[in-house]
């Protein structure tokens, strides 16, 4: 090959660095990409969720939950124009697996391989994903989408290392008396979530360092979908079968493993449009161009269906279900009194942060992408870990409230899950409401005045009226409460509060 | 800390040091740089008043030790503190060597800890060489026996190493008025216990200090031929001199409690001269005020050199937590420099000034600590004068600073203040207002910054 290479005729060159162009041109696309999602993650001061909070949303499946028609036609024409292209410079876990691809291939050059599409494992994939949508098994859809499968990764695992950097700086913008930086309150919500993300991960980064796109290709069912459109996308990659002197360099270097050289075709289904075996054809016998709606060059043959490796990934989705959850405690100072943790107390039914409708609406449509717990700034939103809502969000107010004044979950919800609201909505939809526990009230336990309840009521709804006692009681007129949790968090009473919400199914406007 | 003495050591140091070079290379630039930096030095003898019935020459300088340096316990669990000893050590040695002989302290003092610390550090000096001031500190409802409030004095000599107490005090009488007062020191029979140690030399002499309940300090003097005080401990500083009851409702008008002892020729110890730092982190213009009319003193030496100024004064506590304290109020009054008429006027119109800012009147001093639903009263109230001081109160979305000052509180609030233990977790029981010697309303102070931070939070100032 490196005889070639050195063979190789300079007009043909011309042509190899123009191609060339479209592969750097596809990777600075890619990089800018995924440097616009990944902060979205990340960033806990809502600034670049409220300027890219659209990266998130042009992605595949949130808008197609969404019922976001513009994007889902926008993406089909772009992937029937241009092949799945989506897949090399929108899907930030795409983006990923090629950046584990291309130190893959810094290990061993030319590693590739042409095979044959693994159809049974991707249309059973495809299947299970259109049936776990119909059926609201979630779970399912949470665990196959690649966008949330992303998010996991980054929130659980990049996210504790940006907070505890942010914190290196704040203490030393302490130091220094300056505002620029604050510490933030690092809480690790869910183990489950993490170890789903950890195995994700692995698997994903040996897949990408071994074989390129398999993930993409076999079971990603976004992969499978784009790739019914981008059989017939009008630009494509080409084969000069005159040109061609078989020698493989291309399909080698393809991660799709869809360049099938002895039968010179390329399989559109897989082709993620990434360009890299343009610039690797000495012979210029390859090129990407106009073909308009000639038919798929692709071999469709179903073939023998990977066992081994599909048991793998079950299995590790099955470890990453039953993972179980528990809560780190939190030291306290020795000079003052000591506060113990609040517990979350047993609610009937759950609490949906506000703009999700109803718990129906928020199963429907959520992926489990952690973009609202990521971005919740009060420690209330945190993934779930049952099986049938397994990492969807709920909300409890062990460690916050629900402020008035915040509606960032809402903002960057980009499956239709958290409807958009904005302050004046949220003072007035009722997502559950307060119920006092007289056996836990301090005024009764303690003998001591407190309201602190009432006092911090954003609606007015709890009045304080006098007891037996003596001393005075919350009363709570539930009609006016909207269950932000302003009273269940500030409550006195330890580890379990007198006052504390129930979640409402429908949520109400009042 | 381990650099404060260093840093004086390396400062006379450097005066010698080039006091030399300054011999060989003279009218060099570096020895009038020298000069310049040393100006906080020590440069003459401390002064001392005298005891009128004892003759004994006491410091004007009195060591407080009520703020002592504190370090991480090793091992112990985050945010436990522990008195660093040695430093405590390195505080009384430097404040011995430099003529202070007065410390008082407090078995409640430090979370109880004071006593034995400054036991420790005293005892390693010849007795006759300090006066110890202790109190009796009976406030819980526990301790009003006469039995309970006996062991709590034998208790203090103990811990402070010695067999006599050169001044005894009763400890913050007026909080809770006479009835108080009568359950605590009379009913009991303590006082009359106190004065029998007097007569048997074990106590030198005997007082109270005061706080509160203006009756109370008019009913104890009325008394004076019987209980025959030796020195009272009144609250004085600049702010507190001419305050009227109209003003506040505070009753530490300064200006007539000295009136009152030096009529009837008792002396005066002064506490909280700088109001436990509130008079020298004042606000920008106050510190600008100050420094422009003796720029090379601290603005602290205004407040000691306020107190020391008074004639009637046996010695001006300062609970001095670090090495630049001291160092500071040693220059301050080695010798003291006493205010001028001109001095006073504008001492008192700088005090005018400084009532306008809306700071809350506390001291830091933790009596209202531990608060039983954990929140950390003083850090509330004195991260909220701290804004106020740098101006980061906006009260208006129009306020030209708003994001900024918005930003700024915010941000200090949660660093000065564990958000479990900030002022929304309030609940108004009380249980902490008879404790305040300054007689804040802490639970309406802590129910109004809450406010003030919900309505920054939520924008709608």
């Amino acid at each position: 090959m490196a005889i070639n290479e050195k063979l190789e005729p300079i007009n043909k060159g011309n042509i190899a660095n123009k191609q060339n162009l479209l592969q750097k041109f596809r990777r600075l696309l890619a990089i800018i990409s995924i440097l616009l999602i990944t902060p979205l993650f990340l960033d806990f001061s809502g600034t670049w969720q409220s300027i890219f909070g659209w990266m998130a949303k042009i992605q595949f499946l949130p808008a197609l939950l969404s019922l976001n028609i513009i994007v889902i036609l926008c993406l089909i024409i772009l992937t029937l124009l241009f092949g799945r292209l989506y897949c090399s410079v929108i899907c930030p876990l795409g983006i990923m697996q090629d950046g584990f691809g291309w130190l893959g291939k810094k290990a061993k050059k030319n590693r590739y391989s042409y095979s044959k599409p693994l159809n049974i494992l991707r249309y059973s994939f495809l299947a299970i994903m259109v049936v776990a949508i119909i059926a609201g098994i979630n779970s399912m859809v949470a665990l196959l989408a690649p966008y949330s499968a992303y998010g996991r990764i980054v929130s659980s695992l990049l996210r504790p290392v940006w907070i505890w950097g942010n914190n290196l700086l704040a203490s030393w913008a302490e130091q220094h008396d300056s505002y620029a930086f604050y510490n933030v309150e690092y809480w690790q919500n869910g183990y489950s979530i993490m170890i789903v993300a950890v195995v994700t991960l692995i698997i994903l980064a040996i897949l990408a360092w071994r074989n390129g796109r398999t993930y993409c290709n076999s079971i990603c069912p976004v992969g499978t979908v784009l790739g019914f459109f981008s059989r017939f996308s009008l630009f494509r990659i080409v084969i000069d079968k005159s040109k061609c002197v078989n020698c493989n360099l291309c399909s080698r270097n393809c991660k799709s493993s869809c360049i099938d050289i002895p039968n010179h075709k390329v399989d559109y289904s897989r082709c993620v449009s990434c360009f890299d075996c343009l610039g690797k054809c000495n012979k210029g016998a390859l090129s990407f161009k106009y073909v308009g709606l000639k038919s798929s060059g692709a071999d469709t043959d179903p073939k023998k269906v990977d066992g081994s490796r599909r048991q793998f990934l079950s299995t590790a989705a099955i470890v990453g279900a039953s993972a179980a959850l528990s809560a780190a405690d939190k030291t306290v100072d020795g000079g003052l009194a000591a506060i113990e943790d609040k517990k979350v107390p047993k609610r009937k039914t759950r609490i949906a942060p506000p703009g999700a409708i109803s718990l129906h609406n928020l199963n429907d449509h959520c992926t489990a992408c952690q973009l609202c717990v990521s971005a919740c700034p009060n420690g209330v939103l945190r993934p779930m870990t049952d099986i049938e809502n397994f990492m969807q969000p709920e909300s409890s107010y062990e460690r916050g409230y629900c402020r008035p004044e915040c509606t960032r979950c809402s903002d960057v919800c980009p499956t239709g899950a958290i409807r958009p609201i904005d302050t004046a909505d949220k003072s007035s939809i009722q997502i559950g409401h307060a119920v006092w526990v007289k056996a836990n009230c301090i005024p009764i336990t303690d003998e001591v005045e407190c309201g602190n309840c009432a006092r911090h009521c954003p609606t007015g709804a709890i009045s304080m009226v006098d007891y037996k006692n003596g001393h005075k009681i919350p009363v709570v007129n539930t009609e006016r409460c909207i269950g932000c949790g302003a009273c269940e968090n500030l409550c006195p009473a330890r580890p379990f509060s007198a006052i504390y919400v129930e979640g409402h199914e429908n949520h109400r406007i009042i | 800390m381990n650099n404060n003495i260093s840093r004086r050591d390396f400062l006379k140091r450097l005066g010698i040091g080039t006091s030399v070079a300054g011999l060989t290379l003279a009218g060099c630039k570096n020895a009038e740089k020298t000069v310049a930096l040393a100006s906080d030095a020590i440069e003459g003898e401390m002064t001392y008043r005298t005891n009128p019935k004892t003759g004994e020459k006491v410091s004007i300088l009195g060591y407080g030790c009520m703020r002592w340096p504190t370090k991480p316990i090793e091992g112990g669990k985050e945010g436990e503190e522990e008195i660093d000893q040695e430093m405590v050590n390195r505080l009384v040695d430097t404040a011995l060597e430099n003529g202070v002989n007065y410390f008082d302290t407090s078995p409640v003092y430090c979370q109880g800890m004071s006593e034995r610390s400054t036991g420790i550090a005293l005892s390693r000096h010849p007795r006759d060489s300090y006066y110890i001031a202790t109190k009796l500190s009976n406030f819980n409802p526990a301790t009003h026996s006469r039995e309970a409030s006996i062991a709590m004095y034998e208790n203090s000599k103990k811990e402070l190493q010695t067999d006599y107490i050169d001044y005894m005090l009763l400890h913050a009488v007026g909080g809770g008025g006479l009835e108080s007062l009568r359950q605590r020191y009379i009913d009991n029979g303590v006082l009359d216990f106190l004065m029998k140690e007097r007569e048997e030399g074990r106590i030198k002499n005997l007082g109270f200090s005061y706080h509160g309940d203006i009756e109370v300090f008019d009913y104890l003097l009325s008394k004076q031929d019987e209980y025959k005080w030796d020195f009272v401990q009144i609250q004085l500083n600049y702010l507190d001199w001419k305050r009227s009851k109209e003003e506040e409702p505070l009753n530490v008008n300064a200006h007539y409690l000295y009136d009152e002892l030096e009529k009837r020729g008792i002396p005066a110890v002064i506490m909280e001269p700088l109001l436990g730092g509130r008079l020298a982190k004042v606000p920008d213009n106050i510190a600008n005020r100050l420094k422009q009319r003796e720029p090379e003193e601290s603005v602290a030496s205004w407040a000691f050199r306020f107190a020391g100024t008074h004639p009637d004064i046996l010695t001006v506590l300062s609970g001095m937590t670090y090495m630049e304290h001291l160092e500071d109020n040693l220059h301050t009054y080695s010798p003291l420099k006493p205010l001028t008429e001109d001095d006073l006027v504008f001492l008192q119109e700088t005090a005018d000034i400084m009532k306008e800012y809306p700071t809350v009147p506390c001291n830091d001093c933790k009596y209202c600590m531990p608060c039983p639903y954990g929140i950390d009263i003083p850090a509330n109230l004195l991260h909220y004068n701290k804004c106020v001081n740098e101006d980061n109160i906006p009260t208006s979305r129009q306020s030209p600073n708003y994001a900024q000052a918005r930003r700024a509180f915010l941000v200090s609030l949660d660093r000065s203040v564990p958000k479990l233990r900030q002022a929304s977790h309030c609940i108004g029981c009380n249980q902490c207002v008879s404790h305040c010697p300054q007689e804040i309303d802490i639970p309406k102070e802590l129910h109004r910054i809450d406010d003030y931070v919900e309505k920054l939070k939520q924008q709608t100032i």
